[in-house]
């Protein structure tokens, strides 16, 4: 394993008196693409909330690029390179497409400022997003309105991107397409933490995997490794990828 | 036979936009309506004028409002002080020009008012700066202390405007050149009433012209839907929230000025006593929206006014029954922007 971008040190998060992560330790590397499996509750959302500085961390350390980033708010960690997909996509329904782009392109004032190679880069990813430019994004279909939150979030260079669920509900013709995307956005070299309860898809596109079960990472390894053994896939994630197929 | 699955929708399939203008629709729906009852074009004409005036100002004070809450779920319920201490400038400044007030010439007039008004707009906003440091900030988040604090606030408030201008009410008269009337026809439409409704509509203007085309608007109408999203682009939304809570308060003082003219009088209980307006209206307009803040605003104007001279009894009321009508049809206010 390269170099960790990311690297979480025994974090403790509690959201009011709920105790949700129990000391999670976790190492995304430079360049790979790290998925978080486990199921409804594990603490996978809260993780990624964490190192966007969403919640705090009440122990333990996040280190982005060698730097602590527990007392940093979100703009402040945002600026620092890292690019968050929630899992409800966090689009703004009254915005057009272009406004919510423009918002992401911290640097421009208009639509028209936004760097026009990145753009048509963006828009080779996403072609359908072109077309609905000018709409308001509140009226996008949910596989539409998660191209828009994908590419939002890949607008300008970032270092890091923290994407929630991206194929939760979408027809599998619109995950193709997300799968095509995060292929293409590997082979930039983007570093990317990813969270998964489709194990199929995440078996297409992950380097690294780590497993999360009570708040806490239980495995950590090579994809690779995990989609050949149904065994421990079937200890880790009481599932098979056969039941996926 | 099998059931019909739906087609999942193709990836460019291009949505239908259908802007929603009905709630747009009410207020010529309710300006039409009004005229067989009113029994004669010339009182018509004078009363929805007076309705379009008052609504106007109401915008001007509410407009801020809306955006605060719509920002930071912050109910300010402390707004009414900053119309009070607005209207309570404009007596300051303008009892020092009554020279210039009472001349006929409309620029001497202008040359006045204007001074006044940026006083009230200027001191408003710094104290709206104060408030927000000092009693806004301390409770965000917790709804039932803000209520709490932003009524004790503008009591704090009150008082201390009555230690330096007194108790009592005082006149705020109108300049020479704001009195009296245009006459179209048989209907007489008040200068100051005109004034108001282009006053009105330049701030709505220039409202839209921010929130609509420079990227600051942009970051206030989308904090206003998701501002943790805002927040996780990069962009420090408790800044933005200062600004807008300032732009409001010093907007509610500019509408201090303009109630104070309205009613040619001011009183340290004037700012209270709007308040209950403001909240119907930003209600009704759907928490957070400017555009529907501006539906509001209007449609209490035009009700307070055609209520008052049909029914004056019902015109007690009227707004509460506007506001009751809206949330029925329309639980979330004619414009709903906050989804929280």
């Amino acid at each position: 394993m390269s170099t960790p971008l990311l690297k979480l040190e025994a974090v403790h998060t509690h959201i009011g008196a709920y105790h949700i992560l129990h000391g999670v330790d976790l190492e995304v590397a430079h360049g790979e693409l790290t998925v978080l499996l486990g199921r409804n509750g594990a603490g996978k959302t809260t993780t990624l909330r964490t190192i966007m500085g969403l919640w705090h961390p009440s122990a333990g350390r996040v280190l982005f690029d060698g730097e602590d980033l527990g007392a940093l708010g979100t703009p402040e960690i945002a600026h620092r390179g890292i690019s968050y997909v929630p899992e409800n996509m966090g689009i703004f329904a009254e915005l057009t497409v272009a406004e919510n782009m423009l918002l992401a392109a911290r640097g421009a004032k208009r639509p028209e400022d936004i760097d026009p190679k990145r753009l048509e880069w963006v828009f080779g990813l996403f072609p359908a997003l072109k077309r609905f430019w000018q709409h308001p994004a509140g009226l996008l279909s949910g596989g539409q309105k998660q191209m828009v939150a994908v590419a939002r979030a890949i607008i300008e260079p970032r270092k890091l991107l923290l994407i929630d669920e991206p194929s939760k509900g979408l027809a599998p013709a619109i995950i193709q397409n997300m799968v095509e995307a995060f292929r293409e956005l590997k082979r930039t070299d983007t570093t990317i933490l990813l969270v998964e309860q489709n194990f199929n898809f995440a078996r297409q596109l992950g380097d690294r995997v780590a497993v999360m079960d009570d708040g806490r990472v239980v495995h950590a390894g090579t994809m690779a490794a995990l989609a050949g053994d149904e065994g421990l896939q079937q200890q880790l994630l009481g599932l098979s990828l056969a039941a996926h197929q | 036979m099998k059931p019909s699955v739906p087609a999942a929708p193709a990836l460019d399939a291009l949505p239908a936009v259908r802007p929603d203008r009905v709630p747009l629709m009410l207020l010529p729906v309710l300006v039409l309506a009004a005229l067989p009852l009113t029994g004669s074009l010339s009182t018509w004409v004078t009363l929805t004028f007076a309705g379009l005036a008052m609504g106007m100002i109401i915008f001007i004070i509410a407009s801020g409002l809306t955006l605060v809450f719509g920002l930071m779920d912050v109910l300010n319920f402390g707004h009414g002080v900053f119309i009070t201490l607005g209207a309570f400038l404009a007596t300051a400044v303008l009892g020092r020009m009554t020279g210039w007030t009472e001349s006929e010439s409309l620029t001497r007039n202008l040359a006045a008012v204007l001074p006044a008004m940026l006083a009230a707009v200027v001191v408003a906003g710094l104290v709206g700066l104060a408030f927000e440091r000092l009693i806004i900030r301390p409770v965000y988040g917790q709804p039932l202390k803000q209520i709490m604090i932003t009524m004790g606030g503008m009591i704090v408030g009150v008082e201390l405007i009555k230690v330096v201008w007194g108790p009592q009410a005082i006149p705020l008269p109108l300049p020479a050149a704001f009195r009296g009337s245009f006459l179209f026809g048989e209907a007489a439409v008040e200068k100051y009433r005109l004034i108001a409704v282009v006053v009105g509509l330049a701030v709505f203007g220039a409202m839209s012209w921010v929130l609509g085309r420079t990227k600051v608007g942009l970051l206030i109408r989308a904090g206003v839907q998701d501002r943790e999203m805002v927040e996780s682009l990069g962009y420090r939304i408790g800044r933005l929230f200062v600004g807008v809570f300032v732009a409001g308060s010093a907007l509610a003082g500019l509408g201090g000025v303009m109630w104070g003219l309205y009613q040619q009088s001011v009183t340290p209980e004037m700012g209270g006593q709007i308040n209950v307006l403001l909240f119907i209206v930003i209600i009704i307009g759907g928490m957070g929206s400017v555009g529907g803040c501006f539906i509001g605003a209007l449609l209490v104007g035009l009700i307070s006014n055609y209520a008052g001279f049909l029914a004056p009894k019902v015109a007690l009321f009227s707004n509460i029954l506007l506001m009751v009508a809206v949330l029925l049809w329309r639980p979330q206010g004619l414009y709903s922007v906050v989804k929280r």
